[in-house]
Parts: C-alpha cells; sequence; structure tokens
C-alpha cells in the first residue's frame, strides 16, 4: 500500500518537478516570477493535441509542442521582460508584465479552442493495460511520462553543468554584470534561458494533459500556485531544489489523497509553503544551488 | 554623551567588533578610522541598532539604548549619515528635511528648512528640487541636513567626504565643526586623513574589530601599532 | 427622473460592481503604498463576505451588525497575517500572501458552516447601490484624511527606503502591520457588501484568480495612487459594457492594455494626473 502510494507520488512529483524546474530557472537566471509559465504549460499541452489530431504521432507532438513552447518563452521575454530590463524595472514589475502575457495566452486559446475539454483520440490513452511489478501497479503511459519527466530533467541538469551555453547561463545568475565583462551574450543567454524554461513548462503541460487524458483552458491554474509552493520549498533558483520539492509535493498530496484528506491537500501544501517562508525563506537548497545545477 | 563599553558583534562565525569602547562628548568631534573591513560602519550599525551586540553596551546620556529597536534609538537622538547615500530619492529636498524631522512632534517651517540647509553648507539648494537630482555633493550634505532635522544629541557621518575633492573637503571642515560648536557629539568616519586632521579632536583606530589606539590625531599618527595597521600606503597619509 | 430610473434598473448590477470592485482597488493600494506586494485582498474579501452571510443568514443577525463584525474579523486576520511575515519582502512576502489566500479558500470550500463548495445563497441582499457608493465615498474620505498625517509621510518613507525610514524613527513594523490591517478592514467592507449584493458567494469568487483582477486595476491605474486605483477599477469594469461588441475580447483586451501600461506608462494612469516629484507637506 505504501509502495503504491510512493510510486503514485514518485509519478505525480515527476511532471510536477519539471514543471516547477522552468519557473526556478528563470527566477534563479533574472530573479523575476513568471507567471506567464503556467500558461505556456497549457498552450503546449492545446498545441500537442491539435499536432495529434492532425495525425502526428504522439512522440513527435509531444517535441513538437515543447519546442513550440520554448519559442513562446523566447517570445515572452523579447515583449514582456527585456524592455523593463533596459528599464532597470526591478523585480516587481516583471512579475505584473508576465500577468499580462499570460492574459493574453489565455484569451487567445480560448479563442482558438473554445472553452470546451478536449482528448487525446490516438496513442491508446485510456486502454494502455496495466503492469504489475513486486506489489504495485502502474500503465506504461504513466511510465513513459515519468521516464520522460526524469530524462528532460537530466538533459537540463547535463546542459548547465557540461555545455558553453550551460555555464553561461551560470554565471548570469551568478553576476549578470560580472558575466557581461567575462564575454558572455547576455541577451542571447536570457533567450536560451527562457526557451530551455518554457521548453520544460510546455512538456510538463502535455505530460499532464497526457496522463489525466484531458486539456482544458484552466489546466495550469492548480499548478501555477503549486509550482510557487515547489520551488520555495526546493530553494529558489535551486534546480535541485526543484526536482527534490516537486517530488515532496507530489508524495504529500498522494498521501494526503491516501489518508482520506484530499480536500485538504492544498492547505497542506500550502501551509508547508508558508511555514517554510516563516522559517526558513531560502528553502532546502536556496539561490546558490543553481550554480551547482 | 554617547558611551560604547565593550561593545562585541559576531557575525555567524565572524568577529566584527571585539570589545569596543569609545566616548563621544556633547560639542566634541570624535574620528573613527581604520583600514577597510575594520569594523566602522558595523560600530555604527551596532549603535544605532542595525546589528545586535553579542556583548557590551550602548549608553546615551546615561540611559542603556543596546536591544532598542533602530527606529526607538533614533528617536532617543541619534541621528546618521550612510556610506552609500540613502535619501529619499523621490522626495523633494523639502520631504527629506521633513523626513528627518519624523520623530520630532513640530512640523518644519520655511526658515527651520533653509537653516538646515545653510548648517549643511547647501542654502542655494532649492527646497522644492528632488532629492535625487541634485550633483552627488550637495546629496551628501543634504544628508547631513537630514539629520540634523532631527535635532539629534548626536550625529554619526559615515564618509561624509566620500567623492569631494580636496576644496569641498576643506568646507566640510567648517561644517562639521559648526555641526558640533551647536552642542552635538559628532562621530567622524573617514579616510581622508586630512579631513580627520583638521576637524577631529581626538580620534579612535580600528583595526580587525578592536581599538588598537587612542589619541588626538597628531598622536595617532606617530603610533606604530597605527602605522603598522595601515602598511604603508595609509602610513604616508597619516605622516 | 424615468430616465435616470430605467437607467439605474438597467445598470445596477454593472454599478454595483464598479463600486465594490474601486474599494478593493483602493484596499490593495493602501499595501502598495507602503512599498508591500501583499496579496491577500482576496482572502481578506472572502473572509468577511462569508462571515456577514454567516452571520446575517444563518445567525439572523441584523445586516448593519452583521458587517460590522465581517469587517472586524478581516482587520483583525490580517493584522494577525503581519506578524509571521514581518520579515518577508518582494516577492516571498508576494508568494506568503497568496499561499495564505490559497489556505483561506481550501478552508472555505471544506468547511460545512460556509456550504462548502457550492458556497451559500439567499444571502440577505439588502445592500443597494447608494449604500455601496455611500461606502465607497467614506473609504475614500477617510484616505483622504489619512493622508494628510504622519502615518503617510511614514508609508511614504518605509516604501522609499525602509532602512533610512528606521534611521529617522519611523517604525517600519507597524507601518507594515498598519497599513495590512487597513487594507484588511477596506477589502473586508467590500466583501461583505458584496455578499449582501450579489445573491450568492462561492469560494471561487475569492481566489487567486480574483486577486489578479485586483492586481490589474491597481497596475493599470497606478500603484501607489488611490485615485489611479478607483480609475483602474472603473476603467476595467466598464469597458467591457462600453464595448460590448468587443465582449468576447475583453480577456484580451485586459492583457493586452495591461502589458501597454507596464510597458510604456509604468505610473498608470493616476500618474498622468500626478506630476513630479512627490511634495511633502511640511
Amino acid at each position: 500500500m505504501i509502495g503504491q502510494q510512493l510510486l503514485n507520488g514518485l509519478f505525480l512529483g515527476a511532471v510536477y518537478a519539471l514543471f516547477a524546474v522552468g519557473y526556478t530557472l528563470v527566477f534563479g537566471v533574472l530573479d523575476i516570477l513568471n507567471l506567464a509559465h503556467a500558461a505556456i504549460f497549457t498552450a503546449a499541452a492545446f498545441a500537442a493535441f491539435s499536432l495529434a489530431m492532425h495525425g502526428v504521432p504522439l512522440p513527435l507532438a509531444f517535441l513538437g509542442a515543447a519546442v513550440m513552447a520554448g519559442i513562446i518563452g523566447i517570445l515572452l521575454d523579447r515583449v514582456a521582460f527585456a524592455p523593463l530590463r533596459r528599464r532597470n524595472a526591478g523585480t516587481l514589475v516583471p512579475l505584473i508584465s508576465s500577468i499580462g502575457v499570460a492574459i493574453i495566452i489565455g484569451a487567445v486559446l480560448r479563442g482558438i479552442y473554445g472553452v470546451d475539454e478536449r482528448h487525446f483520440t490516438t496513442g491508446g490513452l485510456d486502454t494502455a493495460p496495466a503492469i504489475r511489478v513486486g506489489g504495485v501497479t502502474f500503465t506504461s503511459v504513466e511510465l513513459v511520462i515519468f521516464l520522460s519527466a526524469i530524462v528532460l530533467m537530466v538533459l537540463l541538469s547535463w546542459t548547465l553543468r557540461a555545455t558553453t551555453l550551460g555555464r553561461h547561463i551560470r554565471a548570469v545568475a551568478e553576476d549578470r554584470i560580472a558575466a557581461t565583462l567575462l564575454g558572455v551574450d547576455l541577451e542571447r543567454t536570457i533567450a536560451a534561458t527562457f526557451f530551455l524554461a518554457s521548453a520544460l513548462g510546455g512538456a510538463a503541460g502535455v505530460l499532464t494533459g497526457l496522463e489525466y487524458n484531458s486539456v482544458t483552458l484552466d489546466m495550469g491554474s492548480p499548478i501555477e500556485l503549486k509550482g510557487l509552493a515547489i520551488i520555495i520549498l526546493g530553494g529558489m533558483g535551486s534546480i535541485t531544489g526543484a526536482v527534490v520539492g516537486g517530488f515532496v509535493i507530489g508524495a504529500v498530496e498522494t498521501f494526503a489523497i491516501a489518508y482520506g484528506l484530499s480536500e485538504w491537500r492544498d492547505a497542506i501544501t500550502f501551509g508547508v509553503m508558508f511555514l517554510i517562508l516563516v522559517a526558513r525563506p531560502s528553502g532546502l537548497f536556496g539561490k546558490r544551488a543553481l550554480r551547482q545545477a | 554623551m554617547l558611551a560604547l563599553e565593550k561593545v562585541t558583534v559576531r557575525y555567524g562565525g565572524v568577529t566584527a567588533l571585539d570589545g569596543v569602547s569609545l566616548a563621544i562628548e556633547r560639542g566634541r568631534i570624535l574620528g573613527l578610522i581604520g583600514p577597510n573591513g575594520a569594523g566602522k560602519t558595523t560600530l555604527v550599525n551596532a549603535t544605532t541598532g542595525l546589528a545586535p551586540l553579542a556583548g557590551g553596551s550602548v549608553i546615551l546620556d546615561g540611559r542603556r539604548v543596546d536591544g532598542l529597536p533602530p527606529h526607538r534609538i533614533a528617536r532617543a537622538g541619534i541621528a546618521r549619515t550612510y556610506q552609500n547615500i540613502r535619501l529619499f530619492g523621490a522626495l523633494d529636498v523639502r520631504g527629506n528635511l521633513a523626513a528627518g524631522a519624523f520623530a520630532r512632534r513640530a512640523r518644519l517651517h520655511a526658515d527651520e528648512v533653509r537653516s538646515l540647509l545653510e548648517r549643511a553648507g547647501i542654502p542655494h539648494v532649492d527646497p522644492g528640487a528632488q532629492a535625487s537630482s541634485l550633483p552627488y555633493g550637495d546629496q551628501r550634505r543634504l544628508e547631513i541636513a537630514r539629520a540634523l532635522a532631527a535635532s539629534p544629541g548626536v550625529v554619526m557621518l559615515d564618509e561624509p567626504a566620500a567623492g569631494m575633492n580636496p576644496a569641498e573637503t576643506h568646507r566640510l571642515v567648517e561644517t562639521i565643526r559648526a555641526i558640533a560648536a551647536a552642542g552635538i557629539a559628532v562621530l567622524l568616519i573617514e579616510h581622508d586623513m586630512t579631513l580627520v586632521r583638521a576637524a577631529c579632536d581626538s580620534v579612535v583606530v580600528l583595526n580587525f574589530g578592536e581599538a588598537i589606539a587612542h589619541g588626538t590625531p597628531a598622536e595617532i599618527a606617530r603610533d606604530p601599532v597605527v602605522v603598522e595597521a595601515y602598511l604603508g600606503t595609509g602610513a604616508e597619509a597619516l605622516a | 427622473m424615468n430616465a435616470l430610473a430605467d437607467f439605474y434598473a438597467k445598470h445596477s448590477q454593472l454599478l454595483n460592481q464598479i463600486g465594490i470592485n474601486a474599494m478593493l482597488a483602493l484596499s490593495l493600494s493602501v499595501s502598495l503604498r507602503a512599498g508591500q506586494l501583499a496579496l491577500a485582498q482576496a482572502a481578506f474579501m472572502g473572509i468577511a463576505a462569508y462571515v456577514s452571510a454567516i452571520l446575517a443568514l444563518t445567525y439572523k443577525w441584523p445586516l448593519p451588525a452583521a458587517i460590522l463584525a465581517a469587517v472586524i474579523a478581516s482587520t483583525v486576520v490580517a493584522a494577525l497575517l503581519a506578524f509571521p511575515v514581518r520579515r518577508l519582502r518582494g516577492v516571498f512576502l508576494a508568494i506568503a500572501t497568496i499561499g495564505f489566500g490559497e489556505i483561506v479558500r481550501v478552508v472555505a470550500n471544506n468547511l460545512s458552516l460556509t456550504g462548502g463548495a457550492e458556497g451559500m445563497s439567499g444571502i440577505p441582499a439588502d445592500v443597494t447601490t447608494p449604500v455601496i457608493y455611500a461606502a465607497l465615498a467614506a473609504v475614500a474620505l477617510a484616505l483622504v484624511a489619512l493622508s494628510r498625517t504622519k502615518f503617510a509621510l511614514a508609508v511614504t518613507l518605509t516604501r522609499e527606503d525602509e532602512h533610512a525610514a528606521r534611521g529617522v524613527g519611523v517604525d517600519v513594523g507597524a507601518v507594515r502591520t498598519l497599513s495590512l490591517a487597513l487594507g484588511g478592514a477596506i477589502a473586508g467592507l467590500a466583501g461583505a457588501l458584496y455578499a449582501h449584493s450579489a445573491f450568492f458567494i462561492t469560494p471561487g469568487d475569492f481566489g487567486f484568480a480574483r486577486m489578479e483582477e485586483i492586481l490589474v486595476w491597481c497596475v493599470i491605474g497606478g500603484v501607489t495612487s488611490p485615485v489611479g486605483a478607483v480609475l483602474g477599477a472603473t476603467l476595467l469594469s466598464v469597458l467591457p459594457e462600453l464595448i460590448r461588441f468587443l465582449a468576447d475580447y475583453r480577456e484580451i483586451t485586459d492583457g493586452v492594455i495591461l502589458l501597454a501600461v507596464v510597458l510604456f506608462a509604468p505610473g498608470g494612469l493616476g500618474s498622468l494626473w500626478r506630476r513630479g516629484a512627490v511634495r511633502v507637506r511640511v
């Protein structure tokens, strides 16, 4: 029983972590809380749906949607954040700017897709067989989703640690001015950061859409705020923290549901977040960890 | 009269101030010098309640003020300027002076504004000008005027001459002497030895959080311990 | 006279909405003027709405008493909230208050006292448009009176530079608590009036979506200007009605206006009304 719950928590947590990583990456590098992240999450899910409806095989639809999400991320920066950077507008104004973009993205999606719930009718999502291993049960779909999330996070970690781009991103996160003086192309690095963060957030959206076989306009609402709790728990700006935080919250939620506290699970999540902010705002891993990815 | 008795401040594992004692009397100017990182600003922060004391006490006119929240200490009559200017940039000059007088009950009249600007050496400044639009030197002096607006018993000036040329620094000596002459106890943190020598009645030297020397500017310039602490570049300026 | 009565009858719902939204925007502007991005207004509104609804509906309290009790409740909660968040600034304060709002929403969603997810209906709806606007006027006058006091100076100094504010004797902690409590009171009044002018309330009425709306009004109107806040709320409440054919595009218009203001008129519309540096009365 515990094993099953842990597994459920793991599966849930993986997607949460994937979403949170994008959130925290932008904060770590730019000190901006990007509230359009959840809107991109939703947009990617719809994009994957559209691609799948036109006959694109699911794996390609997934990748296509993630890439599209990344591009939206770059545009988001160009339109809503870059002008503010030049103006030295501080950290709260971009937050509001991101709300504006989130509203626009939501409105565009509503215009294109209407308010109805959409389902993936291909890929046999509803008929995937259950697999039994040890004492636990899961479907192949759930497994693939979980592994996809893990692979993407590992890829991000590798990118940050082992590539030149990753070094540049970490440099900008540590000290923007010093990084510029050392020859880092600031705007390109920031654009790349937004691409990565939004692609991952979008990937999380597609995976969530596949997990529940449901794509709706408000599928981003629950995770939008939950994502905040996760990155606070893990430490703002820490990739490791976002991953750990995602799994912890996933576990907390799963166990809450299993032990009959389902309706209260959000209160528990935000209660934990509130306590952390009061007692130890730097969370588990704090901001420093971005440089160690 | 402000006295620090064996004041100790620790940040994590580092002892920023170690048992420092000094006293400032009304009408006198005490200089506080020392290499960078010696703990000068920490001392001011500890006195004004911004840094918690790990030991010792701060006594103002016979009353212990350490442990009080910063705003209470300010209201008790200790005013300060900041190493990096901290004016209320969006407010105008008059507004900054009104801010300085916050703790006092009275409203600031136009002639008080003029008098404060005069005492700070900027009588020409337009009271309606936005504080952040003033030239650098005037901003520093506005901070001094703001400190005076509180009618304080003690004024702590944290590197007021930073960025000033020799002529401006010379004028600053007069300004500071006049403040003390009005009966205020003045603590002057400075790197500029010309200013220290010209303005201060006595000097305390800090190094690594300890007070290593205390005396007149002439005495401490000759003190071998002090010379060694400055190790060369500063030593020439002292002599 | 008839034309006026007709206008009122047709648009009373909208007029009520504008009045309440303006009050909510004012309540947030109080916190923003102190430099705190405390995003708990919607939660305070909800707390007061439920308290008033429960007292009036379930316990049959007379309306004025219920509303008063509700405002007291939201004010007290706001003042209490100030304590655990006293060391939080900027984004962290915003997130903490958002979290608080979510907890309040979940509680309202799950208690039978509050009607759970279905909310409460049949609330005594005796609050009329004139009452709402009288309350709005009272709040506005109170804020104007407050702006001439030393508290207003303390608020401005706290917003400009907390550190230096302490140095001139401002009790920054008290300023933060009082502005949060004041915001809680105004939002509470708006919430109680809302409960008694709408016919039912649900937890979803007081969640993050509402909070975002309030923030948008304040930003568009001008973050630190109360006049601006009211302007923003009014404009965005009225806009979809004025341009009915744009109703479908209301959302995207909101978003575009918000972006445009942030990018091109960062002081908000209210800054077009104010000029130059803040003049502090001496």
